[in-house]
């Protein structure tokens, strides 16, 4: 499929987001400026963009605790993204959720879960929804090589079958649940499951290509929209950084060879030279682009750091639609 | 008025949701045969109304699968349906543990009130019925101890039917303990649409001696002990919470206040149960007004036996709720 030059500068242009949001934040851990614990997703921006830009602006999405690539990609703003990792009262979930439960309801993010694969029976929910009221509305549950061994993984993947319920499930095999090797506690392929619950798997090895990504999950999203039912599409990737920020760990799980040939295939890299090549953008245009981008995230930053913390009572908010009990 | 079970009752709140709002649902495992009686007309031999009724599109048979069923429910009811789902026992419920206290309870939290959950979880309570305990649990109090969700545990025909249709019209999270052992019971119903409030606790019977607090079979056990009490000239107050979250904690504190003695009667185990909650709540706010220990009528901590011969033992009765309030009677109080 050929896709439009400002499609393809679109893809550059939220990898960046991700990348750059991400760099800035693990840097803002290291400072002590963000609490807890943060997943960045660098390394994987293009299975995360590829899959989100097949997605329509109505559509639906689910992830998981490396959350920030999620939001970012499916359209999220930047600023009340970076205000919940800083746990601000401008965060999009008003300082409740931080770096791993992000949700942003407007872009149609339904919210990461930091429970592993917890988070794809909601995105099956949202697509019997789409079914029952016929909107028409595509889910897209993202989950990792670890959650593709959750039971509630096939439990959804069997339910969204026998319904033909318009979802995809997208496997982000990054190849470490942790620091244990996929291969070492999956048996066989994520994406020849699918094959048991009679729906489409492929499995794209090639994941830091943002091309090839988008062109699979778009044949599995245009094949649910058409109400033929799910998909299952595993996208093998590798995260540059360590599991989480700032984790220390005695043993180095993988070994230098591998981690250098990944690095050499950056994503964002990667599709820069082919939008060159290709003659989509050149170079003025694609360093305005990062500027752009660079912009975006120093303005989230601001923003985070101008707005407030929360007050004390917001603590006791949202327990239920009309407060009851213990209020502050 | 019409003289309708408590079965029927749940049937026709579900019947006049689905009526009313075509965004109400209805699945869980083997609804669209009615097995259990609550997807049908007035009694059980109403077979396959509902399917009928509503359709394919809305009432739904799934595979035996909790999780799914649970973490789906609530992502439709993220994104506009209203779905009713019937685990059918509530036993079951522990299969879905994860999706109930880190999805269903947590999302319109964690997400910053970003999330609406109008969804209502139905399970039958089996205990008495010689099924043992994989399908004998009370399971209510684990999920009293989970913010976010509320919990209604109806006595009567009335209660289940307007409770019920309240759930489904609240935008929060709801888990219907539905009582086995009340199936049966009859009374006069009102005719169509109506709605009993959460929080709200329903007086039972007044009485000026001793409170009764009863949970679910332990109001009609609680009535049939305040009859042989009235005879020795005990008058008892019986309340009946209708929901355990939100509590109408004031209903009790009131009564205790008049009362001076409190009974629970509670068919959950005891440890952290419904009546050890209900018993704090009274100590803290009304230790002052009270004449006598409070008094826990519950089931042991163990689990249910099959056999009947030692599992009728286990639950509040009328014997064992007007012993607690003879003993209430007889506590000699520090002047």
């Amino acid at each position: 499929m050929t896709l439009a030059n400002d499609l393809l500068l679109e893809m550059q242009r939220r990898m960046l987001r991700i990348r750059l949001f991400d760099e800035r934040a693990s840097k803002m851990v290291k400072r002590g400026e963000i609490p807890g614990t943060v997943h960045t997703s660098i390394g994987q921006e293009a299975q995360v963009v590829g899959a989100c830009m097949a997605l329509a602006e109505g559509d639906y999405m689910t992830g998981n605790h490396r959350s920030h690539g999620h939001p970012i990609g499916k359209g999220a703003a930047l600023g009340p993204l970076m205000a919940e990792l800083q746990g601000k009262a401008t965060g999009v979930c008003m300082g409740k959720g931080g770096s791993m439960h992000l949700a942003d309801f407007k872009v149609g993010s339904l919210g990461e879960s930091g429970i592993v694969g917890s988070s794809i029976p909601i995105a099956t929910g949202a697509a019997l929804s789409s079914k029952v009221l016929g909107t028409g509305r595509v889910s897209l549950a993202f989950f990792g090589d670890g959650a593709a061994n959750q039971g509630c993984l096939y439990e959804a993947m069997n339910l969204a079958s026998v319904w033909g319920l318009p979802i995809v499930f997208l496997c982000e095999n990054n190849q470490y649940a942790l620091s244990t090797p996929a291969h070492t506690v999956t048996a066989g392929r994520v994406s020849d499951r699918a094959t048991g619950f009679n729906m489409p798997g492929v499995r794209v090895e090639d994941g830091q290509s943002v091309l090839t990504v988008h062109d699979a999950v778009r044949t599995a999203v245009d094949r649910a929209r058409a109400g033929k039912g799910p998909s299952l599409v595993e996208v093998v990737t590798y995260r540059f950084n360590e599991h989480s920020e700032g984790l220390r760990l005695a043993v180095d799980y993988r070994n230098a060879a591998e981690k250098e040939s990944w690095l050499k295939r950056d994503p964002v890299k990667m599709f820069r030279s082919y939008l060159l090549e290709q003659g989509v953008a050149d170079e003025a245009t694609l360093a305005g682009l990062e500027n752009d981008v660079a912009e975006e995230v120093e303005a989230a930053v601001r923003f985070s750091e101008e707005s407030p913390y929360p007050e004390p009572h917001v603590a006791f908010k949202d327990v239920y639609t009309v407060p009851f009990g213990v209020t502050q | 008025m019409t003289v309708t079970s408590y079965l029927g009752a749940i049937g026709a709140a579900q019947r006049e949701a689905m009526e009313a709002d075509p965004r109400v649902i209805i699945f869980g495992e083997d609804v669209e045969a009615n097995v259990y009686g609550t997807m049908g007309g007035k009694s059980r031999a109403d077979k396959g109304d509902f399917l009928q009724m509503f359709g394919p599109n809305r009432i739904r048979n799934t595979p035996i699968s909790e999780e799914v069923m649970v973490g789906a429910a609530a992502g439709a009811a993220m994104t506009g349906l209203r779905p009713i789902v019937d685990l059918s026992y509530s036993t079951f419920l522990y299969m879905a543990m994860d999706q109930f206290v880190n999805q269903v309870a947590k999302s319109r939290y964690m997400f910053g009130g970003q999330a609406s959950l109008p969804v209502v979880f139905r399970s039958a309570m089996f205990y008495g019925l010689s099924t043992a305990a994989h399908h004998s649990d009370r399971p209510y109090p684990m999920f009293m101890n989970v913010p976010g969700l509320k919990i209604m545990v109806p006595s009567t025909p009335t209660d289940a039917k307007g409770l019920l249709r309240t759930a489904v019209d609240m935008d929060d999270p709801v888990m219907s303990f539905e009582a086995c052992l009340l199936w049966g019971m009859k009374e006069d119903v009102q005719d169509g649409e109506f709605r009993i409030p959460f929080g709200v606790a329903r007086t039972v019977r007044e009485g000026k001696d001793c409170t009764i607090v009863a949970i679910s079979t332990g109001v009609p056990a609680a009535m049939q002990a305040a009859q042989k009490l009235e005879a020795e000239g005990i008058s008892v107050e019986i309340i009946d919470p209708r929901t355990l979250v939100p509590f109408d904690s004031q209903a009790v504190l009131n009564s205790v206040g008049r009362t001076g003695r409190l009974v629970i009667a509670d068919p959950a185990n005891k440890t952290c149960g419904a009546a050890a909650e209900i018993s704090a709540i009274v100590a803290e706010e009304a230790f002052d007004c009270l004449k006598a220990p409070i008094m826990r009528v519950t089931t042991p901590d163990t689990h249910v036996p099959f056999s009947p011969a030692i599992e009728k033992q286990l639950y509040p009765n009328a014997e064992k709720i007007a012993d607690a309030v003879r003993k209430a009677m007889a506590a000699k109080t520090r002047s």
